[in-house]
């Protein structure tokens, strides 16, 4: 593992034991988290990237099977851990929190109804570390202004219901930062809010970073998203990383068609086309593991070889790889989509300003 | 241009909570809608945007306004007569796919509903054969109709929602953030999907949404709600273009866009959320284009 590498997640397969059969939700996630910095999950519903950080921290479900595969953190006195290889126990006392902590999509949802807010901040101070009740209350207070509330001291009496949904959503990602964790996950923090209350968050997420040294991992199926906070990206589909690289990388030259759909299917503000790109069908069901590459059926560049054989990561440049046969030396030339080029052309133009 | 198809004046819709309490979500919003156009609605949750949708339709009793479709007015005491006129030719799109669709009975049933009710067959080979094409039409197989709904997948049963809306040949359909529940890939089958439809049909939409990238592809005009206020309202050009209200400036510059470099040093525009508009008036910047201030 590399020395500014915090997170690493190599080779993880996952599979759900359900009535209808068993089903492979993750099939070989490969992915790193540097020191400090911001790596964005992109997927559709579905494609397993919730599923992927919730190993990381204990929260698979009962039916799940780990196949394979490790989850190496590097502790603050650079000792190496698999977390997979502790028991749910152990992460809760060590790792959960302390050191890698979530934000979860739905904040009306992941609050606890009955406790006022300033408790359920100080709950996990009181179980990891051992502080005094007043130093917990100064310190929450300290959080809460952090996060953007003001009037913290009476706030902190107020129930979750008595709180907007932006709110809320601070108060979550105050919860997370109580113990001042290394990582921190972010599952989809933003869909359930407003576009306007979504980019003050955003920047929260962002200043709080910088103010703490935080390495954080957004999960989103927003790529405005992914535009505005991340520094690598990995897109997933049907369990897998199909495509990662620097943010510039994706989206300025990206390489698979799955990466092209996604782009083209999300119209930006200058986007006047008669229609809008629209990648066919939908994502394979894992309970019928599909042959081949994932991606073929919905592939309109989808060659012969798509359908015997899973494309491995091709390398592109130093940080950007794709997994799709169209890399092969071999394969023939293809022109990008239309609109696609279109649009990178202007995306281009409209970065160089 | 022509008449329009729905005409809102002065719309009020309060919630009386308790004795004391009072919830004022519309307040005196007025818009048309032409035959054949989409108006997008567009403001953060709680401006009222949905509750809107559901006076037009009558799900709620407006507390004052008026509202005329297709001539008639559809405000107030509704007599059944215009009511039936009203529920044939105005339909709905919900939010969630997943709650909108009765999961004990089987698509060809929830799309025949409305034919059962209005009697729009003489027998039950047309009845089939009318659901059959509209489950074509939105790109579904007729077979499906013996099924049920969780057996479908989001963008399906979105889809099937279409559908029903459709087999009534409605001359307005509303649809209430029909596409924020779908994944990416998926919404931009949908929006397509509505697009042909409407090319086919010339039926209106009121498309509410928050999302402004979708809004701004899919309408020919805009209002932006703010408070239960109409703060702005144009064509989709000049709203994008030149917006005028502070409101629509910050809700703007808030739209995330899929271009890093230009995402990375881009600056909110805060805009006072206690602004009072009751004082305000509509003032008129072009034909088309007026502001509240």
């Amino acid at each position: 593992m590399d020395k500014n590498i915090i997170l690493s997640i190599k080779n993880l397969d996952i599979t759900f034991r359900t009535n209808a059969g068993n089903i492979h939700a993750i099939r070989g996630v490969d992915l790193n988290l540097p020191k400090g910095k911001t790596v964005a999950l992109v997927g559709e519903s579905g494609s397993g990237k919730s599923v992927t950080m919730k190993s990381a921290v204990g929260l698979l479900d009962s039916n799940s099977i780990i196949n394979s595969g490790k989850i190496l953190y590097r502790t603050s006195e650079e000792k190496i851990i698999d977390l997979l290889s502790l028991t749910k126990k152990e992460l809760r006392q060590n790792i959960n929190g302390k050191n890698i902590a979530m934000v979860f999509q739905d904040p009306m949802t992941s609050l606890d109804p009955t406790m006022q807010i300033g408790e359920q901040i100080m709950e996990g101070m009181f179980i990891h570390k051992k502080i005094s009740k007043s130093e917990a209350r100064e310190k929450t207070l300290e959080l809460l202004k952090l996060v953007g509330i003001v009037d913290a001291e009476n706030r902190m009496k107020n129930y979750p219901h008595q709180l907007s949904g932006g709110m809320r959503q601070r108060i979550v990602i105050a919860i997370a930062l109580s113990c001042e964790p290394k990582i921190l996950i972010c599952d989809e923090p933003t869909t359930a809010l407003d576009v306007t209350i979504q980019a003050k968050i955003l920047n929260l997420i962002q200043d709080i970073q910088n103010k703490m040294d935080l390495s954080v991992i957004y999960i989103t199926h927003d790529l405005g998203v992914v535009a505005k906070v991340a520094d690598y990206v990995n897109v997933m589909y049907a369990g897998k990383i199909i495509e990662t690289g620097t943010v510039d990388e994706i989206f300025f030259d990206p390489r698979h068609p799955y990466t092209w759909g996604l782009l083209s299917a999300m119209p930006d503000l200058e986007t006047d086309d008669d229609r809008l790109y629209s990648i066919p069908g939908s994502p394979p069901n894992l309970l019928h593991e599909p042959k081949g590459d994932a991606f073929a059926a919905r592939n309109k560049f989808a060659m012969k070889i798509d359908e015997k054989k899973e494309p491995p990561m091709f390398q592109i440049t130093e940080t950007h790889f794709a997994a799709t046969w169209l890399l092969h030396p071999d394969a023939p030339k293809i022109e990008l989509p239309k609109e696609l080029k279109l649009r990178l052309e202007r995306a281009g133009k409209a970065a160089k300003i | 241009m022509n008449e329009p198809l729905l005409k809102v004046e002065n719309l009020h819709q309060h919630f009386e909570i308790s004795r004391n309490f009072k919830i004022k979500a519309v307040n005196g919003v007025s818009f048309e809608i032409y035959p054949g156009e989409t108006y997008g609605l567009v403001g953060e949750s709680g401006s009222g945007k949905t509750t809107i949708g559901r006076s037009i339709i009558r799900l709620y009793d407006p507390t004052e306004g008026q509202i005329y479709f297709n001539y008639k007015k559809i405000s107030g005491n509704l007599s059944h007569k215009t009511q039936r006129m009203l529920r044939k030719n105005m339909q709905m799109i919900f939010q969630d796919p997943m709650s909108s669709l009765n999961p004990r009975k089987k698509i060809g049933d929830i799309i025949g509903e409305g034919l059962d009710i209005h009697g729009l067959y003489s027998n039950l080979k047309e009845r089939n054969k009318i659901i059959g094409d509209i489950l074509q039409k939105v790109g579904l197989s007729p077979a499906h109709a013996q099924r049920y709904p969780h057996q479908f997948s989001g963008g399906q049963r979105q889809r099937v929602g279409i559908a029903r809306a459709l087999v009534m040949n409605p001359k307005l359909i509303i649809a209430d953030e029909c596409i924020s529940a779908l994944d990416v890939s998926i919404q931009a089958q949908v929006v397509n999907l509505m697009k042909d439809i409407q090319d086919d049909t010339q039926c209106a939409y009121l498309f509410i949404a928050h999302d402004l990238s979708m809004v701004k592809y899919i309408s020919d005009r805009i209002g932006v709600l703010h408070k239960g206020y109409l703060v702005e309202t144009g064509t989709t050009k000049e709203i994008f273009s030149n917006p005028l209200h502070p409101y629509t400036k910050s809700l703007l510059s808030a739209v995330p866009l899929p271009n890093p470099r230009i995402e990375k040093n881009r600056q909110l525009i805060n805009y006072n959320l206690e602004t009072d508009y009751q004082n305000c008036i509509l003032s008129k910047i072009t034909e088309t284009h007026f502001v509240l201030n």
